[in-house]
């Protein structure tokens, strides 16, 4: 079997990441002190939502390994996110 | 002479392996994934009990956990970059970091649970029962086994690394087989990523 060339992420690389997060987290306490109502609990989720990105791409290494581990995880993310939108047309609708 | 050479079969396949850490943790994420729908409907449910209860909980303890979560996943991911360049100090230093960043984790976890404990807020407490509503009751009860099963992760999360510590130590982790490592990081981001979860859910939306 031929040596695969493995991807090694320079630390600045996660370093950098590092900071995106953390500016994220602070970002998300920022914005639900505020009254936003509905908005507070949607900002919340969509700020958690690039924070998983970001671990997802670069600690994770989807970055650099082969589509299909890709198509695999985002499918299985779409998998539960179908299941939460069928879920709430259950109670929404009842 | 002739020369025979016995090939030890040494079944070292770092893809499979990669795959196979995948598919454990997409079973985790729909572990956790049907405690977040039952979270979400119940609040749903009751959105003033919900409301009330999350005021209970401490925000600073929650941003520092969290803060020190990222940083270990940062360290362990160093870890995996240090070990491709043969660097065995460095890779056994960033794990050591990230486990001794789990303990911190755990502790502010202690003390955080041991106020509520405390408050008298803990599983079958009759002060939760005569004072609070069924919501509530129901906030506390999910906070309790979300944040419980997450430390219990992160418990496991830091068995592993010292496990894959011993290897490199022992040199059975190194630059040409570390999918170990790689895969003892995996498991560490998904205890991260379910937790950049947890806190907005239960710290942050009041």
């Amino acid at each position: 079997m031929e040596k695969e060339k493995h991807h090694i992420v320079a630390f600045p690389t996660y370093l950098w990441v590092l900071v995106g997060l953390i500016i994220l987290t602070f970002l998300s306490v920022g914005i639900t002190s505020i009254e936003l109502g509905e908005l507070t609990v949607a900002g919340a989720l969509v700020i958690a939502s690039v924070k998983t990105l970001l671990v997802l791409t670069y600690f994770m290494h989807l970055k650099f390994d082969k589509p299909y581990i890709r198509i695999m995880v985002g499918f299985v993310f779409a998998v539960f996110l179908v299941v939460i939108i069928i879920t709430f047309f259950d109670y929404y609708y009842r | 002479m002739e020369h025979t050479v016995h090939q030890t079969h040494d079944h070292y396949d770092p893809e499979a392996s990669k795959i196979g850490m995948w598919l454990f943790i997409f079973t985790e994420l729909l572990l956790f994934g049907g405690l977040f729908v039952i979270y979400s409907v119940y609040r749903f449910l009751n959105p003033e009990a919900f409301h009330l209860a999350a005021e209970e909980l401490n925000r600073a303890i929650g941003t520092i956990n969290t803060i020190i979560l990222l940083v270990s996943s940062a360290t362990i991911a160093m870890a995996t970059s240090a070990i491709q360049k043969n660097n065995k100090r460095q890779t056994l230093l960033l794990m050591l970091v990230t486990v001794l960043l789990a303990l911190t984790f755990l502790v502010n976890k202690y003390f955080e649970w041991g106020a509520k404990f405390g408050h008298g807020i803990f599983p079958g407490s009759e002060h939760m029962i005569q004072t609070m509503s069924k919501g509530e009751i129901l906030f506390f009860g999910l906070y309790f086994i979300m944040t419980g099963l997450h430390a219990l992760h992160i418990i496991i999360g830091m068995a592993f690394i010292i496990f894959v510590m011993v290897l490199t130590a022992r040199g059975k982790i190194h630059s040409e087989r570390f999918a170990l490592l790689e895969n003892s990081g995996l498991y560490w981001h998904l205890v991260d990523v379910i937790w950049i979860f947890l806190f907005p859910l239960f710290y942050l939306i009041h």
